[in-house]
């Protein structure tokens, strides 16, 4: 069995994916997203190593609260641990749970045979893929997260062709991921897709500042106010607009 | 079959006392969502305006709106009172007039005067003289009978919160019974009993007829009591506002005459529905007018007061009263007993706005209706005013017709009742271990002299064995105390109303309780995985401790040192099932302190847990405050490992989570994509 590289378990998530779910927190990440939440997840080292079968165990010590709900591996990325992540959901497949990534999609590699065919076993045993695309444009997605989107972009089309459902999750923040052209164009872009099942748009919220703080690092959103609940109403319908429009001409072709 | 029960299904209930078999012929379960529910009426809106106004002239004036200093409560020692008589359907004040508290002596004449004195109001001289020389009180008489240890425990707050001094509360009247039966049926059933007592005079059963004659003058005054509302309840209920109001009279009654720590409603939801159902069928009343009458019920409910001490609303926090109302669960016939009448309830928490009493529970079961469950979820988001307790449980022990008293206390509705007991501070009892019964605070041997512990390092077969050992003594010093108090307020304080209102042989619940258990668990934990040190002062006191490296924390769905917190739990229960209960009482215990917790912490040292002297105790069985850190469910799966048979009396956990982080909001989250394309 493949150890997994842990920063930590969460028994009662409910933000990450459908129902209750059992939460595994890995440790490393390439991107360096501005609004980061969880940059002591960042390091590729550091963390504790687990094997699956013991955290199984964990989720299934109390799967009576995970009935509508299942495991989500989020992060750090979790695609970079894709053979931990085979072992793990192997086990969790042979007692029919719920399985989901939540994934930034930066260790995609379309041309990087070995990793295709690994993640080809893995997504057979995924029933979810929660992306979050943080910025449809190339140079503005640079900017905000030292990394380019090209890859993310073509993970979201793998995903498509493989049948794995997947929610796109997008973060507004005030000033930089709040342009309503951006904003329909990724919506634009995501209505090309038959497996995406929900549009998760999330409000920028300022709670990770503090983390920055103790971890002796400069935040670099500080000052940007936390985005208002009303207004992401709003921007949401701008990326429903576009995902609208997309199929409305997928459907007269 | 009574022209009053015409269209009920008739049964076993028509010849004898027996609610639940009427409850179960007659209720339709309701599968459906809160669409039908009504709004609230121009005369409900007017009237909770004035008692908003009340409300805040009561906080202006510092608490206390107005006080009976010379009326001695009973149920009838006061006229009418109401709000505005020509608006209200359901009628009942406490005293004459809405928020003046009224006067309970029966307790302890000096609580009673001090509860007044701090409020800036005087008892008058002849009703002082009367209950301090003439006529004992329940107080007096504990206080009489009490050894020197038991006194001695009581102020070192090894055994707290004892109903020596105040009502005990937590008995639930069947409230229900007045409004199926009406009263002068249910004279002639208590008469019957009456008449088939022993005939040998032992004390029991001497002690069984005085209290039958004593609640048969209860169910006469009860009558005369409506009778002055301009109600006749003498006869069974005819419809749903008659049978609100008759059960109302009864818990008014209750009210009159106990100022008891909890004062619960018990299960009346579905039972009215019954009615309800039946003039909605035969066009008595409209939807509209029924939530009238169940806002106006509620109301009143929230009127219910009480004249405290600030030392009781401090170990209380606030000014509880407890109305208990327990709603929904499941039938052992497998059918929800979910009704309209459940939604009606939790619909007051939309038209009068949202408020801590009544305390309304919901008994939840996985086979409760989708619809039910989704209504109950969102009035919590919207109201933070519900409790959740689990029926798949306690419907093991207790069928379909118990209810909650206070918090978790379930009971069968008058079959069953309890005799509170406070709590026995087990963190306190695990320093007296280690200093062999000397009190770290007062430094007086308050506990047998057994050996202390010796060296510096704390070796925990040596802790553990002793502690052990001094539980022993903490039990059985605190069954007698508590065999004491249920003497002496049966014998002074006797609950005449509600008793009224139970079978002639109820089953009595001896209930115990305990605090502190997490704090126990996560010392002896320290004390085994760790290294603790103790640390003495100059007369050889251990005050305090150095602990060496990690431990298991309870909360964190450890088995190491959950299995510590299961063992004391059911250790302390065994012991105090090895002693004699007053009246036979069933002994159970509790890990429930909800509100206690912050007192406690002020009577007790440091513990070999890290917990500084004076620091509170984490609420009932909650872990320590942060120390559970792999999220809620593994922090509720400690919690659920504790045995439920050996603290039948109920296990609280205290939840807090911001709503954000229950769930997405619907606005922000679209939630399955085609659907909502499609809007």
């Amino acid at each position: 069995m493949m150890q997994g590289r842990i920063h930590s378990l969460e028994s009662f998530g409910t933000v990450d994916g459908p129902g209750t779910r059992f939460v595994v927190f890995v440790q490393g990440c390439p991107m360096r997203c501005a609004y980061c939440h969880n940059p002591d997840t960042w390091s590729m080292t550091g963390g504790t190593m687990m094997e699956p079968a013991e955290i199984f165990e964990q989720y299934r010590r109390n799967e009576a609260f995970y009935k509508n709900g299942g495991i989500t591996v989020t992060g750090g990325e979790p695609l970079m641990q894709v053979d931990f992540l085979i072992d793990l959901f192997t086990i969790a497949k042979v007692e029919n749970v719920h399985t989901c990534i939540d994934s930034s999609g930066i260790a995609f590699k379309p041309d990087n045979q070995p990793f295709i065919e690994k993640l080809d076993e893995l997504m057979k045993l995924t029933d979810l893929v929660m992306l979050d695309i943080k910025h449809i444009d190339p140079e503005k997605h640079k900017e905000l997260t030292a990394q380019p989107n090209e890859g993310i972009l073509a993970f979201a089309a793998y995903l498509n062709e493989k049948h794995v459902d997947m929610w796109i999750r997008h973060v507004v923040v005030p000033g930089i991921t709040d342009d309503e052209k951006y904003l329909y164009q990724l919506g634009y872009f995501i209505g090309q897709f038959s497996n995406l099942k929900a549009l998760d748009v999330l409000p920028y919220h300022t709670m990770g500042e503090t983390k920055y703080k103790k971890l002796g690092m400069s935040y670099k959103l500080a000052g940007v106010p936390a985005m208002d609940k009303d207004k992401v109403v709003e921007k949401k319908q701008v990326i429903l607009d576009g995902i609208r429009a997309r199929r409305a001409e997928n459907t007269q072709e | 079959m009574r022209p009053e029960w015409k269209d009920f299904v008739g049964g076993k209930w028509e010849n004898e006392v027996n609610v639940r078999d009427f409850i179960q012929r007659n209720y339709h379960p309701y599968e459906g969502d809160e669409s039908f529910l009504a709004e609230a009426t121009q005369n409900t809106k007017d009237l909770w305006q004035m008692v908003l106004d009340l409300q805040k002239q009561e906080r202006e004036a510092g608490g206390v709106l107005d006080m009976d200093t010379k009326v001695v409560s009973t149920i009838t020692s006061h006229g009418p009172g109401y709000l505005d008589k020509s608006k209200e359907t359901i009628v009942g004040f406490q005293t004459d007039k809405p928020f003046k508290r009224s006067f309970q002596p029966y307790g302890g004449i000096r609580m009673a005067e001090k509860a007044c004195s701090d409020n800036g109001y005087e008892v008058d001289p002849e009703i002082s003289e009367f209950f301090s020389t003439h006529r004992k009180t329940h107080n007096a008489g504990c206080f009489d009978a009490y050894n020197a240890e038991m006194r001695a425990c009581r102020s070192a707050h090894i055994i707290t919160g004892l109903p020596d001094a105040y009502g005990r509360g937590r008995i639930i009247g069947d409230y229900r019974r007045v409004a199926l039966y009406g009263i002068d049926r249910l004279i002639e059933d208590k008469q019957a009993q009456k008449d088939s007592t022993g005939r040998v005079m032992t004390d029991d059963v001497i002690r069984l007829r005085e209290e039958i004659s004593e609640q048969i003058v209860a169910l006469k005054l009860m009558k005369e009591m409506a009778a002055s509302y301009g109600c006749d309840i003498s006869k069974p209920a005819t419809n749903v506002q008659e049978a609100i109001q008759a059960t109302y009279f009864g818990y008014l009654c209750s009210v009159k005459e106990q100022n008891g720590a909890a004062m619960s409603l018990g299960r009346t939801s579905t039972f009215l529905d019954c009615y309800a159902e039946r003039d909605l069928a035969n066009g008595t009343f409209t939807e509209q007018q029924i939530q009238e009458f169940v806002d106006h019920f509620i109301m009143k409910l929230r009127c219910v007061k009480f004249a405290r001490t600030p030392e009781y609303n401090q170990i209380f926090a606030g000014d509880p009263v407890w109305v208990t109302e327990s709603l929904g669960g499941v039938g052992v016939d497998g059918r929800p007993m979910v009704t309209k009448m459940s939604f009606r309830y939790l619909h007051t928490l939309t038209n009068l706005g949202p408020s801590p009493e009544p305390n309304l529970t919901v008994l939840w079961s996985t086979r409760l209706p989708e619809n039910w469950k989704k209504y109950c979820a969102k009035m919590s988001i919207q109201t933070s005013s519900i409790q959740y307790e689990n029926d798949d449980l306690m419907r093991v022990t207790h069928g379909d017709d118990y209810g909650i008293a206070c918090c978790v206390s379930s009971m069968v509705i008058g079959k069953e009742m309890q005799f509170f007991g406070a709590r026995a501070n087990l963190a306190k009892c695990l320093l007296y271990a280690l200093n062999g019964g000397v009190d770290e605070v007062t430094k007086k041997q308050v506990g047998p002299k057994y050996r202390p512990v010796v060296g510096d390092v704390l070796d925990f077969d040596d802790v553990y064995s002793k502690f052990i050992d001094m539980m022993e003594w903490q039990a059985d010093v605190y069954v007698n105390t508590l065999n004491i108090i249920h003497y002496m307020h049966d014998k002074y304080c006797y609950e005449r109303a509600e008793m009224a209102l139970h079978d002639r042989d109820v089953k009595r619940y001896f209930a115990t309780g305990v605090a502190g258990l997490s704090i126990v668990a996560d010392s002896l934990s320290a004390i085994k995985y760790a290294k603790v040190e103790a640390i003495r002062d100059e007369d050889g006191i251990i005050v305090d401790f150095k602990t060496t490296g990690d431990f298991p924390k309870y909360g964190n769905d450890d088995d190491r040192v959950d299995s510590i917190a299961q063992e004391v739990v059911h250790k302390f229960m065994t012991a105090i099932r090895r002693h004699h209960t007053y009246r036979n009482g069933v002994p159970t215990t509790s890990i429930l302190t909800i509100t206690s917790n912050v007192t406690y912490g002020k009577a007790t040292g440091n513990t070999p847990d890290g917990r500084k002297k004076g620091q509170p105790f984490a609420p009932g069985a909650n872990p320590m405050h942060g120390r559970d850190t792999h999220g809620a469910v593994a922090s509720l799966s400690s919690v659920s490992k504790l045995p439920f048979n050996d603290a039948q009396d109920g296990i609280s956990n205290t939840f807090t989570i911001i709503p954000g982080a229950l769930g997405k909001e619907d606005q922000v989250f679209a939630g399955d994509i085609e659907l909502d394309l499609n809007k």
